[in-house]
């Protein structure tokens, strides 16, 4: 596009990378929308392990539509927890998606006809692919395509594994029941970024597993979730002392210049 | 497993919960959501779940208790992959793969 004639423009700053072609993005979109909605054979497989009929199973893709929360319902109402508890902990996991759809609804500006469709397909993945793209033509085609491939493939197969489930037999002979907890580490691994992170997610293991044995089913999981305030209240306490030490660092080295100006307040 | 009547009911809390806070999210205006604590919390708190979860299903069992089994292996075969930045499709199939063979193999 830019023919010998940019270069004489006078412009010294680097032409700017191109925005993705539109098939980079449909690319990138399916690649992503493909890959996870295929897992939807793993849930469809799980859901029925845990005593689902294949009905319930593919309602639950269909109008939950988000992974994590899917398989952590199915794998309470297997263990034979509260229907209310089981519920609970599938829509906290859930709750992160109202953030995504906070920062989605800034780039894409969907139409308010549009939005009612559009919410259903707000999880992890479409939001990844939304928010990696540079313009908002881009960043809609990437949400269209992943949440359509996905959206597509995760009920199929949903209702390909429930409905396989039973000619497989025991799920367990096939390591299936690792499936699901291998989805919640693949989803957890790319949020670990810093040490907050990295605390809340060892305190919520830790809480979890303790709790197993003596609480109902369901509610070590809620219970787990403590882990998030209680990691953001250790934490603000260290950064406020981090930044009292920063504070009278930069006092003392302002006053360095000055001869004798040893001994901190 | 709970009952019939009683997978319904959660289904449809989630199912109904889940939706709402998707909408919720695309409908209201950004100020609201948008303090530090409130993004902090939201971001830390499925972190708590997930990392939960991972634990309770790959070491708990039906009855309650706490287990090493074929899951461990299947597991850190699941971080041997995430490490690797395998994709997500093989990180389930390691998982899967080295359970489902060290069942037939070792009958763990």
């Amino acid at each position: 596009m830019s023919g010998p004639a940019a270069g004489l423009s006078g412009d010294p700053s680097p032409v700017p990378s191109s925005v993705p072609s539109r098939s980079r993005v449909v690319r990138d979109a399916l690649g992503v929308g493909v890959a996870v909605g295929l897992s939807g054979f793993a849930f469809g497989v799980t859901s029925a392990g845990a005593g689902l009929t294949v009905l319930q199973s593919c309602v639950l893709s269909l109008l939950v539509f988000t992974g994590a929360s899917q398989f952590a319902l199915v794998g309470a109402l297997g263990a034979g927890g509260n229907p209310f508890a089981a519920a609970a902990g599938a829509f906290f996991l859930g709750t992160r998606n109202a953030f995504y759809g906070l920062r989605l609804s800034q780039i894409l500006r969907l139409p308010a006809a549009l939005r009612p469709l559009a919410a259903q397909w707000v999880i992890d993945e479409t939001s990844a692919v939304a928010l990696a793209q540079k313009d908002r033509a881009s960043a809609r085609l990437g949400f269209t395509v992943t949440g359509a491939s996905l959206y597509t493939l995760w009920n199929l197969t949903t209702l390909g594994g429930a409905l396989g489930a039973s000619a497989l037999g025991d799920p367990a002979a096939w390591g299936l029941d690792a499936a699901g907890p291998a989805v919640f580490l693949a989803l957890l691994a790319p949020m670990l970024t810093g040490r907050t992170e990295r605390a809340v997610a060892a305190l919520g293991a830790v809480l979890a597993l303790t709790c197993l044995p003596l609480l109902p089913a369901g509610v070590p999981v809620l219970v787990a979730a403590l882990a998030a305030p209680l990691a953001l209240a250790a934490g603000r306490a260290a950064p406020a002392r981090a930044r009292a030490r920063t504070r009278r660092r930069s006092r003392r080295s302002r006053r360095s210049g000055r001869a004798g100006a040893a001994g901190s307040p | 497993m709970t009952g019939a009547a009683g997978a319904w009911t959660a289904i449809g809390v989630t199912a109904a919960g889940c939706y709402a806070v998707k909408m919720l999210g695309l409908s209201i205006p950004a100020g609201l959501l948008e303090r530090p604590l409130v993004k902090r919390l939201a971001a830390l708190v499925p972190i708590a779940l997930l990392a939960a979860l991972t634990a309770l299903q790959t070491f708990g069992t039906d009855q309650l208790r706490l287990t090493v089994d074929a899951r461990t292996a299947g597991l850190a075969a699941a971080f041997v992959a995430l490490l690797l930045r395998a994709p997500f499709l093989v990180v389930i199939a390691a998982a899967v793969a080295v359970t489902a063979a060290l069942r037939a193999l070792a009958g763990l």
